[in-house]
């Protein structure tokens, strides 16, 4: 096919970089949005067509592309996607487009800069997960610092300095971490950043555990995992909607993916060996915040929370080590990008017209704004993982797997569970049900044809992942067993037909 | 000597005669002259910076002349036109600077020539007492410099400072020559290493020895706890100067302590690591802790390039091939982004307002978005994230320090520089962030913005294709 030999990836990753300095010629701020639209829509449409062509039954790189970069240290410019990466690349684009969308009318100052922002951040993003090559994949992962940054310290809320630098010195603080890992990893593996290369090989339990220590800090500050948790929710707070967004859509999935595509195929006996302790911080995640979500009038900092006790079942998941808890932790970032994005992008809505977060401002929404709150129900409901809807799927399979292994923590994670239902649930019902208490909400109008545009394009994916999840299984089943072969290479033909469990594997290595 | 080898050795240096007959001749200029205004002085030091660029190409390479006293190497060469580039920098941010403070001595475009023939001169050195005189010729011409706003009494204190402190170093460095020469007979660098390598290192008259040569360069590149002179003489110096200070002789201390120390007392690294590592971390420990504090722009940059020093000594720390590659990228990247942040604030100062406290950056980028996105590149550059070439300088002083398994001084390293990235982007956030209390008139004239440009080209473009350095430098090593 001819289209398979164009550079793809690089295309994906060059379009909203070339977008982002196409606007420095753009003078008008309405001419910014369509041209921003353009792109984002553009490069929607071409992670589509990846998705589209992606052969879900080979658990290989595709697409690849290979240049050298820095010859003297092994550096490659090397790009590739596999059933995981494509998922998170489609994911991407889409927040990216809803981004402009949702930012259409709320960012009124300093348009282009904002819009060129964003483009820059969805290049970095759509970077770290094509890239193959460690050093590439960090440079992406560090350089998205700087957008981001300038997202939430420009256009941000009261307190946007102080939530700015959080983020920034957390995440900065985290990554250097995991940089000293991948340089010692460099030369444990023979000199190469090549992350196929690396996950081939194997390291002494020793430097393993070493490896994994710096590599979890790093990861486990952006997923963010007890207790490196405490900047997302004055970032999420102080964030513009797209900002809050792009963190819960797509930032925080990347933690989770540096676990997926690092910590378990290179290092599997130290993640054996941590299996426990990330279990048990997964687990006082999302209980903690379950509760802290319980206790907040913000509605920003209430879905924050909330964020972090789902991202906690997506950890619990990886470190279930078989194949149903790693599915569930899949699907449940690919979900949790879609329904919190949504929730985000709910209390955007609301807040462009009221200026107001506080729960308790609200009252009795459903008669004012019978679409929105339609809208919010269903996300709200998705989010409390409601049979036929897309987070059920994904928190099933983590919970089924976490029985398997360790069936503990899965009656521990299940009341995680059910707390998001009451915060979510007694939320709703303050802000949409009742009378109408706050004579200020009179006036405020319905969502419109933009806004409900990209309402729409979330709300496809939580219906159609709810009831026919297989397209998206099926997306990633080949990986996985892929990686469930790298983490236990010994018993690599028992894992393909059942699920394994974690002890007896660990006598069969030894350890 | 013969005949021969005083030709050999006029065409070794022959870019050192150029520039010193070129300063010479611009002294006297004005003399001559009416028309030789300042401006054109500063033109015509560039043309002499060119010429002998052009004669470094010509002559010869990697003999010892002037009886194994002076050698233009691969190493030297690259270190000349890393400092060509820099004080042409220099004299470009300089024209329009002298012009705001109403300064039209044209001695200002000689004693930068000077100073940047004792840098050649240290670079070039393979004698401790050749390199001595480069090295008080680098600092003559300083002292002068950073003195040169005589009616600006803390420009005058900054003057006197360096002068004392500086005389005090040089008086450290030569005991500590003297005692090399008392150990082994001769000051020439590789006759000390063979005399040496018979010495037993436990010698403490060795110990002490390289205990006063390094503390002698120490003040010179301003590692603690030698760095008292190095804020004040930043914050008192004409700006154009406090860059050139910040760079040049600070870049030629290092290539000194390169050709001494990794070279020179190669055999006796056991023996000096221990105290380099020591004041490697202090460095970067004050120098990050201290700048956290500070209120003027230009004395965080002083703590900045402090800690940047401390961060540059651990290159030493590990074999010299790799640790030679890794400082001497650091060194060019590092010129690079201190040049260009200095050029923003140089293109800030105005004859009513200086601009100088870190408060006055407060809402730049409304007025002027480009200006302050180079000075938040420089920043990101100087603090050390990708895609900046800063990023690469450190990674590979990571990379050096834990090829040897130095994981504690890696860790601490990258530690001090999270530190340290909360100041460099709180000047970003003061930017871009907080709306501007002032109305800012810049100079954006032709020389600035060239070497605006300059730089950030530079600090970019390196972080996208470090590879185009890192083969110049394979090229240059020994």
């Amino acid at each position: 096919m001819e289209i398979m030999n164009l550079p793809l990836l690089s295309l994906l990753i060059a379009l909203p970089l070339v977008g982002a300095l196409s606007l420095i010629i753009i003078p008008s701020p309405t001419a910014t949005r369509w041209i921003t639209l353009g792109f984002v829509t553009a490069d929607l449409l071409l992670a589509a067509l990846l998705l589209w062509l992606f052969d879900g039954n080979s658990h290989q790189m595709q697409f690849r592309e290979t240049l050298v970069w820095v010859p003297a240290l092994n550096i490659y410019y090397k790009l590739g996607v596999d059933g995981f990466s494509i998922l998170f690349i489609f994911l991407t684009a889409l927040v990216g487009w809803v981004c402009v969308v949702a930012s259409w009318r709320a960012i009124q100052q300093r348009v282009r800069q904002f819009m060129a922002s964003l483009l820059v951040m969805q290049a970095l993003m759509l970077g770290v997960f094509c890239a193959l090559d460690l050093f590439l994949f960090y440079i992406f992962w560090e350089a998205m610092l700087i957008p981001m940054y300038l997202i939430i310290g420009v256009w941000g809320g009261e307190n946007r300095f102080y939530a700015t630098l959080k983020f920034f010195l957390y995440t900065l603080a985290g990554s250097v971490f995991f940089l000293i890992g991948v340089v010692v990893l460099y030369f444990a593996g023979d000199n190469s950043f090549d992350i196929q290369k690396l996950s081939q090989q194997s390291y002494s339990l020793e430097l393993q555990r070493w490896l994994f220590i710096a590599f979890f800090i790093g990861f486990a500050v952006k997923v963010p995992m007890f207790p490196f948790h405490t900047w997302l929710p004055d970032a999420h707070v102080e964030a513009p909607t797209a900002g809050s967004i792009i963190l819960a859509g797509v930032l925080l999935k990347m933690g989770a993916y540096g676990f997926i595509r690092f910590s378990l195929p290179i290092l599997p006996d130290a993640s054996y060996f941590f299996a426990p302790m990330m279990a048990i911080l997964s687990v006082i995640a999302i209980i903690y915040g379950g509760f802290l979500a319980l206790a907040q009038d913000d509605l920003k900092k209430l879905v924050a929370y909330s964020s972090i006790s789902h991202m906690g079942f997506v950890t619990l998941g990886l470190f279930m080590f078989n194949s149903q808890g790693i599915k569930g932790a899949v699907l449940q970032m690919f979900n949790h990008g879609i329904v919190t994005s949504a929730l985000f992008l709910m209390v955007g809505f609301i807040y462009e017209r009221t200026h107001s977060r506080s729960i308790a401002f609200y009252g009795g929404l459903m008669k004012l704004l019978p679409v929105y709150t339609t809208c919010f129900a269903i996300f709200v409901l998705a989010s409390m993982a409601l049979p036929g809807t897309n987070a059920f799927i994904g928190e099933l399979f983590v919970l089924a797997g976490t029985f398997i292994s360790m069936p503990l923590f899965g009656g521990l994670a299940v009341i995680g569970a059910a707390l998001s239902a009451i915060y979510l649930l007694s939320m709703y019902k303050r802000i949409a049900l009742g009378p109408v208490n706050n004579p200020k909400l009179e006036a405020i109008s319905d969502i419109n044809v933009r806004e409900f545009s990209a309402i729409a394009s979330l709300l496809v994916f939580i219906f159609w992942i709810g009831l026919h999840p297989l397209p998206f299984i099926g997306l990633i089943d080949a990986s996985i067993e892929e990686l469930l072969r790298q983490i236990a290479p010994v018993t690599s033909t028992s894992i393909t037909e059942t699920s394994l469990v974690s002890h007896s594997l660990m006598s069969y290595r030894g350890g | 000597m013969d005949i021969n080898a005083i030709i050999q050795s006029i065409y070794a240096s022959s870019a050192e005669i150029i520039l010193l007959l070129f300063a010479c001749a611009l002294l006297l200029a004005p003399l001559v002259s009416p028309k030789a205004n300042s401006k054109l002085i500063a033109y015509l030091s560039i043309l002499a910076i060119i010429v002998a660029a052009v004669a470094n190409v010509c002559s010869s390479q990697n003999t010892l002349t002037y009886n194994e006293m002076f050698i233009l190497d691969p190493s030297a060469l690259f270190f000349k036109r890393l400092f060509y580039l820099t004080t042409i920098l220099v004299i470009l941010l300089s024209i329009d600077y002298l012009r705001q403070k109403r300064l039209w001595q044209s001695e200002y475009y000689v004693f930068l020539l000077f100073a940047l023939c004792g840098m050649m001169l240290m670079v070039s050195g393979t004698d401790l007492l050749s390199v001595y005189v480069g090295i008080e010729l680098v600092a003559l011409a300083t002292y002068i410099l950073s003195g040169f706003l005589r009616h600006q009494t803390d420009s005058t204190e900054a003057a006197l400072k360096y002068v004392i402190l500086g005389a005090l170093s040089s008086a450290i460095l030569l005991y500590g020559i003297s005692l090399l020469y008392g150990l082994t007979g001769t000051t020439q660098l590789q006759h000390i290493a063979m005399a040496l390598s018979k010495t037993d290192i436990e010698d403490p008259a060795l110990i002490l020895a390289i205990t006063f040569v390094f503390a002698g360069f120490g003040f010179k590149i301003a590692a603690v706890p030698f760095h008292m002179w190095q804020p004040d003489v930043y914050q008192g110096a004409p700006t154009p100067i406090t860059a050139f200070l910040s760079v040049g002789p600070k870049i030629a201390g290092f290539a000194v302590l390169l050709r001494v120390f990794l070279y020179g007392f190669a055999e006796q690294q056991v023996l000096w690591s221990q105290l380099i590592t020591v004041i490697a971390i202090v460095t970067m420990a004050i120098g990050s802790l201290v700048a956290l504090v500070q209120t003027n722009i230009k004395r965080l940059l002083a703590y900045s390039s402090i800690s940047h020093v401390g961060f540059i000594l651990l290159g030493f720390l590990t074999s010299p091939a790799e640790g030679f590659n890794a400082i001497l990228f650091y060194l060019f990247v590092y010129a690079f982004m201190n040049l260009g942040a200095f050029a923003v604030i140089i293109a800030l100062y105005s004859h009513n307002s200086a601009n100088e406290e870190i408060d006055d950056y407060t809402g730049l980028a409304h007025s002027h978005p480009w200006l302050a996105s180079a000075m938040a590149l420089f920043m990101f550059a100087l603090a050390g994230i990708p895609p900046t070439a800063g990023f690469f300088a450190k990674f590979n002083i990571i990379m050096v320090l834990l090829s040897q398994q130095h994981i504690v001084l890696a860790v601490l390293a990258v530690i001090f520089s999270v530190i340290s990235a909360y100041y460099y982007i709180r000047v970003v956030l003061l930017m871009f962030m907080k709306p501007a209390q002032q109305p800012f008139t810049p100079v954006l004239s032709a020389p600035v913005l060239i070497a605006l440009a300059t730089t950030a080209t530079v600090t970019l473009g390196l972080g996208l294709f470090p590879s185009l350095l890192i083969d110049i430098i394979r090229l240059s090593s020994p």
